[in-house]
């Protein structure tokens, strides 16, 4: 078992919790996940780390409640405990002479661009970060960015803070003032992709930070398959790191969908007895 | 064991031999079994054991002994069943197969033992599976009644690490343990048992019984740790230094499934055999929504390939509901590697069979698989693996109507294996490699089972784990 030693509502259904693993916490680094399961029934989700401390021996991660198991997680407090986490698993975002690079932070893919600002802007490099979220109130981090040697651009589909745009635009003019070497692009699928796109014509090499549905996590299963550059790897033991230019994304989205439908009628099921709907 | 080796060199015959048929065992109706989890054959009783017992002729030159994977002396626990000694039995069969309710279940014996009987020359061999599995399960309800415990030399005061807990890694955990080594296995999974418990259904090898087998283990002072992945969590090199280990074995199984390469694979529908066993068996998917992974549940489910794993995934799809189970190879039944048992078992269940067919492309509609199309194969000439070789016919594509297509044509070895100890020396094809004793380039590093033959059997995997431990054992001794 493996005790919840913090929590935090980030918004409305964004979570920030942190778990007593220190196996895990000497080991992990910017871009890896762990896997976890909330309870005996539980299934095995994986998510990114958002957070750790080696010497203090937790980790942490974000998520978003959309599903049931999120749903459970969101009601776990300090002094719960998670069945089980295992990691950290995936090969770690390449942070190494980057030069000058712009990270992508998208929604909920604040929470890995931390992280992986912070260990960039370490190994030297000249790290932007472009956070976005579609309003105020789902921009997440934005503190412990601002705390981060980085330079920060807020945007907001609608404006409720910093500039009323797409993370896409202010990637696009770092892009056209030649000011960026490398892109890293965290968030939704379909921001990935357009933040691909955006880069693709300037030449500028940009990493996506995948999230496809796994199963144990460690290239067992398959689940995770993604299609890049016309072949098709493992999501889980060959990233969650891939060329974002390469990325057959589409298939990405679709194979995202799968469960789509069983994902529903779990939670409806579940919130059926959930306290927060009593 | 004075009483094993008198039974051995005897020459005068014990018993008169029953010329009776071979007994069958019991199983529940295809009908039935096809609607649930639960295990297929339901196992001999004491008389049905006792009397297929009588039928072995205890021949003077045993041929079986030499059919086992691991030598087990079959002779002489046969004749200790003859004689109702079945505790003596017990401790021939363990001598040599740590897990015997669980190789009496899952080991092909009709082709090792079984096959080289005297007598399938004239008629049916000695049924030495069932009885194995008999007495494996005789020796589990005794063992966990407290009745009869594993006998533990003195502590040695030695630590072997463990990576897997899967066959091979819980007969060499079990081997070191009897030896007097602590134990300590690491499981990158949630649960214990590996292939056990996440690929074989438990309607061909029961949870229970791993569970019961494992706890044996636990009683005898392994310890278990789950949720640690060699290479992540832990390194080699921190098993063997920080964390005070002798020595290690890794036994982490064959890994990456492999796919056929055909288009429309990565279609949502299209499971690798791994993932699909995984989800029904480790994560309980057929009681979703109560367990909280789904699994597709395929009206018409397509399984390419004809091992035992394809037949487990194909009944695994009929206990999950589907109309149809197609399925696809490009052999033929002769071909299959299968057990002929498991392929008997499927046909009875109403799996369909489509010989000689060479999936070439997975047709889908928004996402979603909507068929398969395969090429009409015919046997040509024997191929390196001494079966004839499939050769397409031209022109004869067609399509299968199917919503779910599970690809069970065999794994490569996982890259994470490099990962745990980059020094560790690998084939061409990643697997590990090792001399007879399962020793590695690596002091004090043992490997076996699948992460170094690739995919073979569970007996396989125990042996080359049971091997390991007594050299690993000797290792530590000589090193002090």
């Amino acid at each position: 078992m493996f005790p919840i030693v913090h929590t935090r509502r980030l918004s409305d259904a964004v979570f920030e919790m942190g778990v007593e693993a220190p196996r895990i916490a000497r080991k992990a680094r910017a871009g890896q996940f762990l896997i976890l399961r909330a309870d005996e029934a539980g299934e095995r989700i994986p998510l990114t780390f958002s957070d750790w401390s080696a010497e203090e021996g937790w980790i942490r991660f974000i998520f978003m409640q959309v599903g049931k198991t999120t749903h459970k997680l969101s009601h776990l407090e300090v002094g719960d405990s998670l069945a089980d986490v295992v990691g950290p698993l995936g090969v770690p975002t390449y942070t190494d002479d980057l030069g000058r690079v712009a990270v992508v932070g998208g929604g909920v893919g604040a929470a890995v661009a931390y992280p992986v600002a912070r260990a960039m802007a370490e190994a030297g490099a000249e790290v932007t970060v472009i956070l976005g979220a579609r309003t105020a109130d789902l921009l997440i981090l934005r503190e412990e960015f601002e705390a981060l040697p980085v330079r920060l651009q807020i945007v907001t589909d609608d404006g409720s803070v910093g500039e009323k745009a797409l993370v896409t635009a202010p990637l696009k003019r770092l892009c056209e003032e030649g000011a960026i070497d490398h892109a890293m692009a965290i968030g939704p699928a379909i921001m990935m992709k357009f933040c691909a796109e955006t880069t693709r014509e300037f030449g500028v090499p940009t990493t996506v930070s995948l999230n496809p549905i796994m199963v144990d996590g460690t290239g067992m299963c398959g689940a995770c398959r993604v299609t890049v550059g016309g072949e098709t790897k493992f999501g889980c033991v060959d990233g969650p790191d891939f060329d974002g230019h390469a990325v057959d994304f589409e298939e990405l989205m679709s194979r995202q969908r799968v469960y789509n439908e069983e994902e529903r009628e779990a939670d409806a099921e579940y919130a059926r007895g959930c306290r927060c709907h009593e | 064991m004075s009483r094993v080796e008198s039974g051995a060199g005897a020459e005068k015959p014990r018993h008169k031999p029953s010329r009776g048929p071979r007994v069958a065992m019991p199983e529940r109706p295809a009908a039935e079994r096809a609607q649930d989890f639960d295990e297929v054959p339901l196992g001999y009783t004491e008389e049905m054991a006792h009397a297929e017992a009588m039928r072995c002729i205890q021949c003077k030159n045993p041929t079986c002994i030499d059919g086992c994977p691991v030598n087990i002396d079959i002779k002489s626990f046969i004749a200790h069943m003859i004689d109702r000694d079945y505790p003596a039995a017990v401790s021939v069969l363990k001598e040599r197969n740590a897990l015997p309710a669980i190789c009496g279940r899952v080991c092909p014996q009709e082709e090792q033992c079984e096959i080289v009987c005297v007598l399938a020359r004239k008629g049916e061999p000695v049924a030495i599976g069932r009885l194995e599995r008999w007495l494996g399960d005789y020796d589990l309800a005794c063992e966990l009644e407290g009745r009869c415990v594993p006998e533990v030399a003195p502590a040695t005061g030695m630590r072997a690490a463990i990576v897997g807990s899967g066959p091979a890694g819980l007969a060499c955990a079990g081997e070191l343990a009897r030896l007097g080594n602590a134990v300590t296995i690491f499981e990158s999974l949630h649960a214990t048992g590996g292939v056990l418990t996440y690929g074989i259904p438990e309607f061909r090898l029961p949870l229970d019984i791993v569970e019961a087998e494992i706890d044996l283990l636990a009683q005898m002072g392994v310890e278990i740790v789950t949720d640690a992945v060699i290479g992540a969590t832990y390194t080699l090199d921190e098993l063997l230094g920080e964390e005070g280990f002798d020595t290690v074995f890794i036994g982490a199984g064959a890994g990456l499934p492999v796919f056929l390469g055909i288009p429309g694979e990565n279609l949502n529908g299209v499971y690798s055999a791994n993932e699909y066993l995984t989800r029904v068996n480790l994560m309980r998917a057929y009681e979703f929504p109560h367990a909280d992974t789904p699994v597709a549940r395929g009206r018409k489910v397509a399984v390419v390939g004809g091992g035992n794993v394809a037949m487990d995934a194909a009944r695994t799809a009929l206990r999950l509901g589907a109309e149809e189970v197609f399925l696809v190879y490009r052999r033929t039944e002769d071909e299959m590697p299968a057990r002929k048992e498991e392929v008997h078992h499927a046909a009875e269940e109403g799996v369909a069979f489509k010989m000689l067919c060479s999936p070439v492309e997975i047709l889908g509609r928004e996402g979603f698989v909507t068929g398969l199309v395969a090429n009409r194969m015919e046997l040509g000439e024997p191929d390196e693996s001494g079966r004839r070789a499939p050769v397409c016919v031209m022109g004869s594509e067609f399509e299968i109507e199917c919503d779910t297509v599970i690809i069970a044509v065999g794994t490569r070895a996982n890259p994470l294996v490099l990962q745990a100890a980059p020094g560790l020396e690998l084939s061409s094809r990643g697997y590990i490699l090792t001399d007879d004793d399962g020793a590695t380039n690596l002091p004090g590093v043992y490997a076996g089972g699948d992460i170094v033959t690739g995919a073979a059997t569970v007996i396989e995997a125990m042996g080359a784990g049971k091997k390991s431990a007594r050299a690993m054992d000797r290792w530590m001794r000589e090193r002090g």
